[in-house]
């Protein structure tokens, strides 16, 4: 797979280095994991504890501003899979096309989400202290903080896996990132941005869907 | 024992220590050797800021009434002591130190997996370690080191901010240090180096690096949730909104009861390589020891439920974690009982890291037993956040994890530095480490067991001899803490230098020269024997 | 680039719109306490497609496997001893 890779200390064999890497990378996505799993169990103690509160709240949120942003990032993901069988096949212009193209998915799904957060604002929906607040109750302020840091973690991410995507493509396109020795790098962000899909996977049915 | 200054030596002019003067080449090292050095200035700094913060305590403990610190500035010392012990001494002290210097020359490695990135998480400790400098210059944080809501989200006027912020970034460092470990020992093994052929110190770190992953993250998210709640009015655990502050203790504890196996893991990996070195005997029960690990990882996290007894927990959430938490108790057990068996007609020499180690092992049992005692629901009712609880951590964190701390640097000086130091003086710091432990933390047990609550500086006069005795104690064992640090730079300059295996054990870190090269092995060896492959050539001694 | 591998990707990407469409439409069905079992279930089988496929587990060693269902584990951990503590309370 990663044949012609050079060599590292403290490594001796490509194998070798190939599986740190990989091992590395899936333990650091199991960080994340965790990370948003502490604000998962946040939504599963309150959807026990509040139930028809929550169902309620969960009502407010634009479904189909969630729904479109899904689609977004199962296509994002679709493009960052095969950019990385691009650059493994050693195509430098298709690989940096895709990986621009994702990155333009993920704008286009924080443009979304902030049109989403503005119209929350305007309804006086978000929890901010200093933004007019105009909740049916208190279990839906809870909820709305809930969304927010959720929402606003996982933006948070995506940011970082588009600056990591601009400039994977801009080194691809350069010739500065040789390909395809050199295309376990763009493997290893590839598997980050599928991560911060994963998450939103289960965000979305998380906060959006709650019937 | 000469008093001159002896010189340079030719294995030293080659040796990672000398592999760049410049400060420079220290601060900007990939080198596991060197980073290790690093880390053992940054928490012995911190150690001593805790402990300056202890003995602000142990003070105003001295009279019954509150006459030395105000109410809030006797709230913002603890809190200090427990956040800077917790988060900048305890978790990084062993895994950081001694687990990064350790572990490559233990395994036959060059250098940990990602050498870049545990730099990284050096720099990220020191800056999280910066930020809680600025916590203690600002003011201080008063809510105890748990943050426990709503007081730490609503009501606390301390810099409740800053600090979570600190903690949030230094467990970054712990999660790199996790990872680099992990990955290391999977992939970086020398031939021959099968997972039965690992020194135990590796075992253990494996089961810490297991633990650092997978629960920092969730201490991460729960202090950036008290952080949001405090910045911005986002309020997840605001009772008025429906908020349940349980859910805060559930996260917190689910990362901080496993916290404590990160504390102390480390610390029975050590204990386990001195106990063999001291009895010149292979390690009874090689796997129960190794797998205990693992278990004691494993099940340290289904119990957390047991700090929240009596906190409106559901009574049936808490018999099942009053059991588990029983059975947690059974691999320490284990550990505890091997090391024993291995002891018994080994030929012990009275070394000081052996000294270390016994003390270890009567401090560990103590304050395991009590951990059982608390771990029962009835009883924990009567003694719950009474000194009690503090004697028994204490027993386990300063009473092991700093024994252990001070056994693995007595036992390993000489491969760090090349240097040997004065063992008489060693011997002497062990002893008094112990006496002045057991002085400082038994009266608790009483103190506690009679009623007396943590966190209160203002006491029933009939508690004030037991608190007199524990202050007097703590005076005694700062002495002993000090007491290293002249012996041991007294040996930089003036020790014998150490042949590459002073105390003839085994371990493929004692075949390099004292101190190592940059490159740790010329040639990457090939492992044909276990661990504890006594008894051991003794050519190697001089 | 393969032919097969980019077929293969795109029909992934197409089950996965059936299931973003599944689990919109049965949030509308009366499935009351089964609405959150049904949703996390398709969740979890999005997560899973994009696991093996598109993040080429299938391809890798069993340990790297392991790492990455290590944390999900972790979580039941969490969720389960949780839930034990919000479901009994107050039941006394």
């Amino acid at each position: 797979m990663t044949q012609g890779s050079p060599v590292h200390e403290p490594y001796t064999e490509a194998s070798q280095q190939h599986e740190a890497n990989m091992l590395g990378m899936f333990i650091f996505l199991g960080t994340e994991i965790m990370l948003f799993g502490g604000l998962f169990a946040a939504i599963m103690v309150y959807r026990i504890e509040h139930r028809e509160q929550l169902i309620e709240a969960s009502k407010r949120l634009y479904l189909w501003i969630g729904t479109a942003n899904t689609v977004i990032l199962l296509t994002s993901s679709l493009l960052v899979a095969l950019a990385v069988q691009a650059s493994r096949a050693g195509s430098r212009r298709v690989g940096a096309t895709l990986l621009v193209a994702s990155a333009c998915m993920g704008v286009g799904f924080l443009g979304l989400k902030g049109i989403e957060y503005a119209k929350e604002w305007q309804e006086g929906l978000l929890p901010l202290t200093g933004v007019r607040h105009a909740f049916s109750g208190p279990v839906q302020e809870l909820f709305m903080g809930l969304y927010l840091a959720a929402t606003g973690l996982h933006a948070v991410h995506l940011t970082i896996g588009i600056a990591l995507m601009v400039g994977l493509s801009w080194r691809v396109g350069r010739g500065s990132l040789r390909l395809p020795q050199k295309a376990l790098t763009v493997e290893l962000c590839g598997l980050y941005w599928h991560l911060v899909d994963i998450i939103w996977i289960f965000l979305f049915p998380a906060l959006y869907l709650v019937r | 024992m000469t008093e001159r200054h002896i010189p340079e030596t030719d294995v030293e002019k080659v040796s990672y220590l000398r592999a760049g003067h410049s400060l420079r080449s220290w601060l900007l090292t990939t080198d596991h050797k060197r980073i290790a050095i690093l880390y053992l200035y940054a928490v012995t700094f911190f150690f001593f800021i805790g402990g300056a913060a202890a003995a602000l305590v142990r003070i105003e403990l001295l009279t019954p009434g509150g006459d030395f610190l105000t109410n809030e500035g006797y709230n913002r010392t603890f809190t200090l002591h427990g956040v800077i012990m917790v988060w900048f001494f305890l978790i990084p002290s062993i895994p950081n130190t001694f687990g990064n210097f350790l572990i490559p020359l233990m395994i036959g490695a060059r250098d940990l997996a990602f050498p870049r990135l545990n730099l990284l998480s050096w720099y990220i400790y020191l800056l999280g370690g910066t930020l809680t400098l600025y916590v203690l210059v600002a003011g201080g944080v008063d809510t105890g080191w748990t943050f426990y809501t709503p007081l730490s989200s609503m009501f606390a006027n301390g810099n409740v901010v800053a600090a979570t912020v600190a903690i949030f970034i230094a467990g970054f460092s712990s999660i790199l240090t996790g990872l680099n470990f992990i990955v290391t020992i999977h992939t970086l093994r020398a031939p021959g180096m099968t997972w039965g052929r690992l020194p135990l110190f590796v075992w253990s770190h494996y089961a810490t690096s297991l633990i650092l992953v997978l629960a920092t993250p969730i201490l991460a998210i729960t202090l950036a949730l008290i952080a949001a709640e405090r910045l911005f009015g986002i309020g997840i655990f605001d009772p008025s909104l429906g908020g349940d502050p349980l859910l805060y203790q559930h996260l917190f504890w689910f990362y901080s009861h496993p916290a404590v196996y990160i504390m102390v893991l480390p610390a029975l990996g050590v204990v386990s390589e001195l106990v063999a070195a001291a009895a010149r005997k292979p390690v009874f029960g090689y796997w129960f020891v190794a797998f205990s690990s693992i278990a004691i990882a494993i099940i340290g996290f289904l119990v957390w439920g047991h700090h929240m007894f009596v906190s409106g927990q559901s009574m049936y959430a808490s018999a099942v974690f009053s059991f588990l938490s029983l059975a947690v108790a059974v691999p320490s057990g284990i550990k505890v009982y091997n090391w024993t068996a291995t002891l018994y007609k080994g030929h012990i020499s009275l070394d000081p890291p052996f000294l270390f180690a016994m003390s270890f092992i009567g401090l560990f049992v103590f304050g395991g037993l009590t951990g059982l005692i608390l771990a029962m629901l009835a009883i924990d009712v009567h003694v719950h956040d009474t000194y009690f609880v503090v004697a028994h951590f204490h027993y386990i964190m300063v009473g092991g994890t700093v024994s252990a701390f001070f056994g693995a640097l007595h036992f390993w000086w000489p491969k760090i530095t090349g240097r040997e130091y004065i063992m008489v003086w060693g011997r002497l710091t062990a002893i008094f480490i112990f006496l002045g432990f057991n002085l400082t933390f038994f009266p608790q047990y009483l103190l506690g067991y009679l009623g007396m609550p943590r966190r209160y500086h203002i006491y029933d006069p009939s508690f004030q001899v037991l608190h007199v005795m524990s202050s007097l104690g703590a005076s005694l064992l700062g002495v002993a803490y000090v007491l290293p640090f002249t012996y041991l730079f007294y040996s930089l300059r003036y020790g014998k230098p150490s042949p590459p295996n002073p105390w003839g054990v085994t371990g493929l870190e004692w075949t390099t020269p004292s101190p190592p090269p940059k490159q740790n092995f010329d040639q990457i060896p090939v492992v044909t024997t276990g661990p504890y492959d006594y008894p051991v050539e003794m050519e190697d001694r001089r | 680039m393969a032919r097969a591998q980019i077929l293969q990707a795109i029909l992934i990407w197409v089950l996965l719109l059936i299931l973003l469409s599944l689990t919109v439409g049965a949030s509308f069905l009366p499935l009351g306490r089964m609405n959150p079992v049904v949703s996390m279930g398709i969740a979890l089988i999005k997560a899973s497609l994009i696991f093996w496929f598109y993040m080429q587990l299938k391809k890798e060693r069993g340990l790297v496997r392991l790492a990455a269902l290590g944390a999900g584990a972790w979580l039941l951990i969490l969720f389960l001893l949780v839930s034990s503590d919000v479901v009994t309370r107050g039941s006394f």
